[in-house]
Protein backbone atom coordinates (compact mmCIF):
# COMPACT_ATOMS: atom_id res chain seq x y z
CA UNK A 1 0.00 0.00 0.00
CA UNK A 2 1.54 3.28 -1.08
CA UNK A 3 1.75 6.18 1.32
CA UNK A 4 1.18 9.61 -0.15
CA UNK A 5 1.51 12.78 1.88
CA UNK A 6 1.68 11.53 5.44
CA UNK A 7 -0.59 8.75 6.54
CA UNK A 8 -2.92 8.46 3.60
CA UNK A 9 -2.94 4.91 2.34
CA UNK A 10 -5.36 4.57 -0.54
CA UNK A 11 -5.99 0.90 -1.26
CA UNK A 12 -6.52 -1.34 -4.21
CA UNK A 13 -8.83 0.98 -6.06
CA UNK A 14 -8.04 2.68 -9.34
CA UNK A 15 -5.96 5.76 -8.59
CA UNK A 16 -8.66 7.97 -10.03
CA UNK A 17 -10.74 7.04 -6.99
CA UNK A 18 -7.95 6.22 -4.55
CA UNK A 19 -6.61 9.78 -4.65
CA UNK A 20 -9.89 11.04 -3.28
CA UNK A 21 -9.06 9.52 0.09
CA UNK A 22 -6.62 12.38 0.54
CA UNK A 23 -8.25 15.31 2.36
CA UNK A 24 -8.47 18.09 -0.17
CA UNK A 25 -8.49 15.91 -3.28
CA UNK A 26 -11.89 15.40 -4.89
CA UNK A 27 -13.00 14.17 -8.29
CA UNK A 28 -11.73 17.27 -10.03
CA UNK A 29 -8.25 17.36 -8.56
CA UNK A 30 -7.85 13.58 -8.82
CA UNK A 31 -8.35 13.75 -12.56
CA UNK A 32 -6.20 16.85 -12.79
CA UNK A 33 -3.26 15.19 -11.05
CA UNK A 34 -3.51 12.13 -13.26
CA UNK A 35 -3.57 14.30 -16.36
CA UNK A 36 -0.59 16.35 -15.22
CA UNK A 37 1.54 13.29 -14.55
CA UNK A 38 0.31 11.39 -17.59
CA UNK A 39 -0.77 8.37 -15.55
CA UNK A 40 -3.39 5.80 -16.44
CA UNK A 41 -6.47 6.55 -14.30
CA UNK A 42 -7.32 2.86 -14.04
CA UNK A 43 -4.06 1.65 -12.50
CA UNK A 44 -4.58 0.34 -9.01
CA UNK A 45 -2.95 2.29 -6.23
CA UNK A 46 -0.94 -0.76 -5.20
CA UNK A 47 0.59 -0.99 -8.67
CA UNK A 48 2.13 2.47 -8.58
CA UNK A 49 5.89 2.44 -8.89
CA UNK A 50 8.16 4.12 -6.37
CA UNK A 51 9.03 6.90 -8.75
CA UNK A 52 5.38 7.52 -9.55
CA UNK A 53 4.56 7.80 -5.87
CA UNK A 54 7.45 10.22 -5.45
CA UNK A 55 6.31 12.40 -8.32
CA UNK A 56 2.76 12.45 -6.96
CA UNK A 57 3.99 13.51 -3.54
CA UNK A 58 6.10 16.20 -5.07
CA UNK A 59 3.22 17.55 -7.13
CA UNK A 60 0.92 17.59 -4.12
CA UNK A 61 3.50 19.38 -2.01
CA UNK A 62 4.16 22.05 -4.54
CA UNK A 63 0.78 22.80 -6.04
CA UNK A 64 -2.01 21.60 -3.78
CA UNK A 65 -3.24 22.36 -0.31
CA UNK A 66 -4.01 19.02 1.29
CA UNK A 67 -4.43 17.33 4.67
CA UNK A 68 -3.00 19.23 7.64
CA UNK A 69 -2.22 22.40 5.76
CA UNK A 70 -5.74 22.57 4.36
CA UNK A 71 -7.34 21.83 7.71
CA UNK A 72 -5.21 24.52 9.29
CA UNK A 73 -6.26 27.04 6.71
CA UNK A 74 -9.95 26.30 7.22
CA UNK A 75 -9.49 26.72 10.97
CA UNK A 76 -7.68 29.99 10.42
CA UNK A 77 -10.48 31.31 8.26
CA UNK A 78 -12.98 30.50 10.98
CA UNK A 79 -10.73 32.00 13.63
CA UNK A 80 -10.50 35.17 11.59
CA UNK A 81 -14.28 35.49 11.51
CA UNK A 82 -14.34 35.05 15.29
CA UNK A 83 -11.62 37.57 15.90
CA UNK A 84 -13.25 40.36 13.95
CA UNK A 85 -16.51 39.78 15.80
CA UNK A 86 -18.45 39.17 12.62
CA UNK A 87 -21.90 37.63 12.67
CA UNK A 88 -20.59 34.48 11.05
CA UNK A 89 -17.88 34.17 13.69
CA UNK A 90 -20.53 34.42 16.36
CA UNK A 91 -22.49 31.59 14.79
CA UNK A 92 -19.38 29.43 14.75
CA UNK A 93 -18.79 30.22 18.40
CA UNK A 94 -22.31 29.21 19.34
CA UNK A 95 -22.33 26.10 17.22
CA UNK A 96 -25.31 27.25 15.18
CA UNK A 97 -25.72 27.23 11.40
CA UNK A 98 -23.67 29.98 9.79
CA UNK A 99 -25.40 30.52 6.47
CA UNK A 100 -28.81 31.75 7.50
CA UNK A 101 -30.63 28.45 7.83
CA UNK A 102 -33.61 28.17 10.13
CA UNK A 103 -33.08 26.99 13.66
CA UNK A 104 -36.64 26.72 14.91
CA UNK A 105 -36.46 23.09 13.93
CA UNK A 106 -33.79 20.94 12.34
CA UNK A 107 -30.23 22.32 12.18
CA UNK A 108 -29.25 19.16 14.06
CA UNK A 109 -25.91 18.81 12.31
CA UNK A 110 -24.67 21.99 13.94
CA UNK A 111 -26.61 21.79 17.17
CA UNK A 112 -25.89 18.15 17.90
CA UNK A 113 -28.35 15.67 19.33
CA UNK A 114 -31.68 16.84 20.60
CA UNK A 115 -31.70 18.24 24.10
CA UNK A 116 -35.20 17.61 25.40
CA UNK A 117 -36.66 20.39 27.49
CA UNK A 118 -39.29 19.54 30.11
CA UNK A 119 -42.70 21.13 29.77
CA UNK A 120 -42.43 21.77 26.10
CA UNK A 121 -45.00 19.16 25.06
CA UNK A 122 -48.27 19.93 23.32
CA UNK A 123 -49.83 23.12 22.08
CA UNK A 124 -51.33 24.29 25.36
CA UNK A 125 -48.05 23.95 27.24
CA UNK B 1 -25.27 34.08 -4.17
CA UNK B 2 -22.25 36.20 -4.86
CA UNK B 3 -22.59 39.65 -6.31
CA UNK B 4 -21.77 40.15 -9.96
CA UNK B 5 -18.14 41.18 -10.43
CA UNK B 6 -19.18 43.54 -13.17
CA UNK B 7 -20.83 45.81 -10.67
CA UNK B 8 -17.98 45.88 -8.20
CA UNK B 9 -18.51 46.07 -4.46
CA UNK B 10 -21.35 48.15 -3.08
CA UNK B 11 -19.98 51.09 -1.17
CA UNK B 12 -22.29 53.78 0.10
CA UNK B 13 -20.90 56.91 -1.51
CA UNK B 14 -21.99 59.22 1.24
CA UNK B 15 -20.06 57.22 3.78
CA UNK B 16 -17.09 56.88 1.49
CA UNK B 17 -16.89 60.64 1.00
CA UNK B 18 -17.34 61.24 4.70
CA UNK B 19 -14.46 58.92 5.48
CA UNK B 20 -12.21 60.67 3.00
CA UNK B 21 -13.12 64.01 4.45
CA UNK B 22 -12.55 62.81 7.98
CA UNK B 23 -9.17 61.47 7.00
CA UNK B 24 -8.16 64.70 5.40
CA UNK B 25 -9.12 66.81 8.38
CA UNK B 26 -7.81 64.26 10.88
CA UNK B 27 -11.25 63.98 12.41
CA UNK B 28 -11.55 60.70 14.26
CA UNK B 29 -15.18 60.95 15.35
CA UNK B 30 -17.32 57.91 14.69
CA UNK B 31 -19.58 58.15 11.65
CA UNK B 32 -23.19 57.31 12.30
CA UNK B 33 -24.73 55.22 9.57
CA UNK B 34 -27.71 53.12 8.70
CA UNK B 35 -25.99 51.71 5.66
CA UNK B 36 -25.39 48.19 6.89
CA UNK B 37 -25.07 46.87 3.36
CA UNK B 38 -22.03 49.00 2.64
CA UNK B 39 -18.89 46.98 1.94
CA UNK B 40 -15.83 47.86 3.98
CA UNK B 41 -13.06 49.11 1.72
CA UNK B 42 -9.39 49.56 2.68
CA UNK B 43 -9.88 53.31 3.13
CA UNK B 44 -12.13 52.61 6.13
CA UNK B 45 -9.40 50.87 8.14
CA UNK B 46 -8.64 52.61 11.40
CA UNK B 47 -11.91 54.48 11.46
CA UNK B 48 -14.83 53.98 13.80
CA UNK B 49 -18.43 53.69 12.68
CA UNK B 50 -21.66 53.69 14.55
CA UNK B 51 -23.71 51.11 12.72
CA UNK B 52 -27.44 51.02 13.26
CA UNK B 53 -28.85 47.67 14.31
CA UNK B 54 -32.51 48.69 14.11
CA UNK B 55 -32.60 50.12 17.58
CA UNK B 56 -29.29 51.62 18.54
CA UNK B 57 -25.90 52.33 17.07
CA UNK B 58 -23.10 49.84 17.64
CA UNK B 59 -19.59 51.18 17.61
CA UNK B 60 -17.45 49.29 15.15
CA UNK B 61 -13.74 49.93 14.86
CA UNK B 62 -12.55 48.82 11.44
CA UNK B 63 -9.45 46.66 11.31
CA UNK B 64 -7.64 45.37 8.28
CA UNK B 65 -9.21 41.93 8.56
CA UNK B 66 -12.68 43.38 8.12
CA UNK B 67 -12.08 44.61 4.59
CA UNK B 68 -14.47 42.95 2.18
CA UNK B 69 -17.14 42.36 4.80
CA UNK B 70 -20.18 44.56 5.23
CA UNK B 71 -20.78 47.01 8.04
CA UNK B 72 -23.92 45.19 9.12
CA UNK B 73 -22.01 42.01 9.88
CA UNK B 74 -20.57 43.70 12.95
CA UNK B 75 -23.75 45.17 14.40
CA UNK B 76 -26.00 42.31 15.43
CA UNK B 77 -29.73 42.86 15.10
CA UNK B 78 -30.98 40.21 17.46
CA UNK B 79 -30.71 39.76 21.18
CA UNK B 80 -30.67 36.26 22.52
CA UNK B 81 -30.27 36.03 26.22
CA UNK B 82 -30.54 32.28 26.51
CA UNK B 83 -33.45 30.06 27.42
CA UNK B 84 -35.25 30.14 30.74
CA UNK B 85 -33.37 28.76 33.67
CA UNK B 86 -34.99 25.51 34.82
CA UNK B 87 -34.57 26.13 38.55
CA UNK B 88 -35.48 29.75 38.73
CA UNK B 89 -38.05 29.70 35.95
CA UNK B 90 -37.31 33.25 34.87
CA UNK B 91 -35.49 34.71 31.96
CA UNK B 92 -31.97 35.50 32.95
CA UNK B 93 -30.69 38.93 32.20
CA UNK B 94 -32.33 42.01 30.77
Amino acid sequence: MPRIVGVDIPDKKAIRYAFRYIHGIGPKYADEIIAKLGLDPTTKAMDLTESEVASISQLLDSEYLVEGALRRQVQQNIQRLRDIKAYRGDRHRRGLPVRGQRTKCNARTRKGRKKTVAGKKGVKG
Amino acid sequence: MARSLKKGPFVDERIYNKVLKAKESGNRDAIKTWSRACTIVPEFVGHTFKVHNGRAFNEVFITEDMVGHKLGEFALTRTFRGHTNKKEGIKSGR
